[in-house]
């Protein structure tokens, strides 16, 4: 009963900001399952199982042995997201983290420095977002290498410019503000102002952007495995078990759909949880995405 | 005005020069032999020494950069190996199929886009609203290449309404064009709701419907005609966003367009037909960034830039 009382206020602040509850759920669910996804299966998402080839999803033909099917080489689908996802939500948290710390320091450097700083900053912004996102991180990857780095890099890479001019523009409204007058007349270092006074009341652009980044992320990673440069076959990937699935489409749909559909739940969480923290936190981001 | 024009225009040259720097820095300074990458696999010595002169590799940088401008400047991007014929004209004939489906997309976004975002907006918290919103919010969560696979799933291998791949007839235009339009159609309709909810509670629509305008008139002439600024900027630069989604929609559908061009072209390591790409597709979103940016000024006479 007690545990039923103290979910109570859980529960109700849900209510009232539904997107944020949602979107955390789903994603929650997601990130949950695939960190925990040895012990939820015990099939090797690698080993091929010849014998157990292209098997339905329970309930369509298939046993509660194989939840999702089997996939070509007989290797248990359910397994394989959950493994693949352990890589690929690696894979963009780390590249949004790198983005994140990147994209920050360019755009408190742009708004602070001002001048041929500035100037610079956003101009090789500019020049990087001439480039379809898509395009830039293949040609990268086709000369350098589809390694996991490489990847990081790539993604982080395509992530960096949203915050460095997002931080920008909200530190040039905070710049003119009276308290950070009056810290600098009171003797405050740059430093100290930038850390103390400037830095705190970015942290809700920062969230806002991080968990919409999180969701485009993820859609980049799975799109390069799925065009065979992003994660390397026999390594799980949502993006690559989906090509696979193409060549199965009339006689194994479910190769195709769920990995889709594990995407999907991911990039709609972390959008939701996105669109919610910006109504929360910072109303006035409405429309400062593009 | 015409000094923001000037400006605009100059800032516009210095991001392309910008593209050609990034452009030579993947292609000919990350990997260790450009020569060898930009050749055929199994290139006689011969070649790759003569191509070494002729870029210039064992120049300086710089002077590597300056050789790679010019070279560009002319027009000249190199040979394809895989179709054996200067890179430039490999990509130009690519161009037609991927504007095709970019404009099919376009139109899509267009006509879903808007017209959900006003039915969402006029019908306000009813059932309506939250219907398409939830379709808008699943079109920008829904990964393009497996709404696409669905997509021929259904209306290919389930119903067999639709061709699959190709570029047989117009009928091969649907799928891959719905497909492209999905995100910016949800993009466009989640704006335009926004943007009419904005107008609707203005004193000048009030005022309209007290004067006795059909809701019709003052929903599509007073209110859309001012909520369609914010609107058209987002559709223009989403032609840009659409050329990159296009690499991965025309891979799906085996599109003839430069973003399966692309993506082949890495796969046979032809990097002259790489390079060109980008460059091109840089330089026409950089071209209608600048268009989007003046019309602006046009579209909307409250902006004047100084």
């Amino acid at each position: 009963m007690a545990s039923r009382e103290e979910a109570e206020p859980l529960r109700r602040w849900g209510h009232r900001h539904p997107t944020i509850a949602i979107g955390g759920v789903l994603l929650g669910i997601v990130v949950f399952a695939s960190l925990v996804a040895p012990t939820l299966t015990s099939y090797d998402p690698v080993k091929p199982s010849f014998s157990q080839r292209l098997a339905p999803p329970w309930g369509l033909g298939g046993t509660r042995a194989h939840l999702l099917g089997t996939d070509n080489l007989g290797r248990d689908i359910l397994a394989r997201l959950l493994h693949g996802g352990r890589i690929s939500l690696a894979l963009a948290v780390t590249a949004v983290a790198i983005a994140g710390v990147v994209g920050v320091v360019a755009g408190l450097a742009a708004s602070w420095g001002g001048g041929t700083t500035d100037a610079v900053i956003m101009r090789v912004a500019d020049v990087q977002l001439a480039f379809p996102v898509i395009m830039l991180a293949i040609a990268i990857v086709a000369v350098v290498g589809t390694n996991p780095l490489t990847l990081v890099g790539v993604l982080a890479l395509s992530g960096w410019v949203l915050y460095a001019r997002t931080i920008r523009a909200h530190v040039l409204t905070i710049r003119g503000l009276d308290y950070i007058d009056a810290a600098a007349m009171l003797g405050a270092s740059n430093t100290r102002i930038i850390l103390r006074h400037v830095l705190p009341n970015t942290v809700a652009p920062i969230l806002v952007i991080g968990s919409s980044q999180f969701a485009t992320m993820v859609l980049l990673e799975s799109g390069l495995s799925f065009l065979g440069m992003g994660i390397q076959a026999p390594l799980p990937s949502w993006g690559s078990m989906l090509a696979e699935g193409r060549d199965y489409l009339s006689n194994a749909w479910w190769l195709a759909t769920a990995p889709g559909l594990m995407i999907a739940l991911v990039v709609l969480g972390a959008n939701m949880l996105g669109d919610g923290l910006r109504d929360l936190l910072d109303p006035t981001l409405r429309n400062a995405e593009g | 005005m015409r000094t923001y024009i000037l400006r605009r225009v100059a800032q516009s040259a210095l991001t392309l020069l910008g593209v050609s720097v990034l452009v030579f820095v993947i292609l000919r300074v990350l990997p260790g032999d450009p020569a060898r990458m930009l050749l055929p696999d199994g290139a006689p010595e011969s070649a790759v020494a003569e191509l070494n002169r002729q870029l210039g590799l064992r120049e300086p940088l710089i002077v590597q950069y300056g050789l790679f401008l010019r070279s560009v400047a002319h027009g000249d991007f190199g040979q394809s190996f895989q179709y054996r014929a200067p890179a430039l004209r490999v990509v130009l004939e690519r161009l037609p199929a991927t504007v095709q489906l970019t404009v099919a997309a376009m139109l899509v976004t267009i006509a879903a886009g808007v017209s959900l975002g006003i039915i969402t907006a006029v019908l306000r918290g009813t059932r309506y609203d939250v219907a398409g919103t939830i379709v808008a919010v699943l079109g920008q969560s829904l990964p393009n290449f497996w709404l696409g696979i669905m997509l021929i799933l259904l209306f290919g291998v389930a119903l067999r309404w639709l061709p699959t791949s190709g570029f047989a007839s117009w009928t091969s235009l649907v799928l891959p064009a719905v497909t492209l339009a999905a995100f910016p159609t949800a993009l466009v309709a989640r704006l335009t709701r926004s943007s009419m909810l904005e107008i609707l509670n203005r004193d000048y629509v009030r005022t309209g419907r007290a004067k006795g305008l059909t809701e019709q008139s003052v929903v599509l002439r007073h209110a859309l005609r001012n909520a369609a600024i914010p609107v058209l900027t987002v559709i223009g630069l989403q032609i840009g966003s659409l050329l990159g989604g296009a690499v991965i929609t025309e891979s799906v559908f085996a599109w003839p367009g430069m973003g399966k061009l692309i993506v082949d072209a890495i796969f046979f390591r032809d990097f002259p037909v790489v390079q060109t790409v980008l460059i091109l597709s840089a330089t026409v979103f950089v071209a209608i960034n600048l268009l989007v940016d003046l019309l602006y000024t046009v579209v909307d006479p409250r902006i004047r830039y100084s």
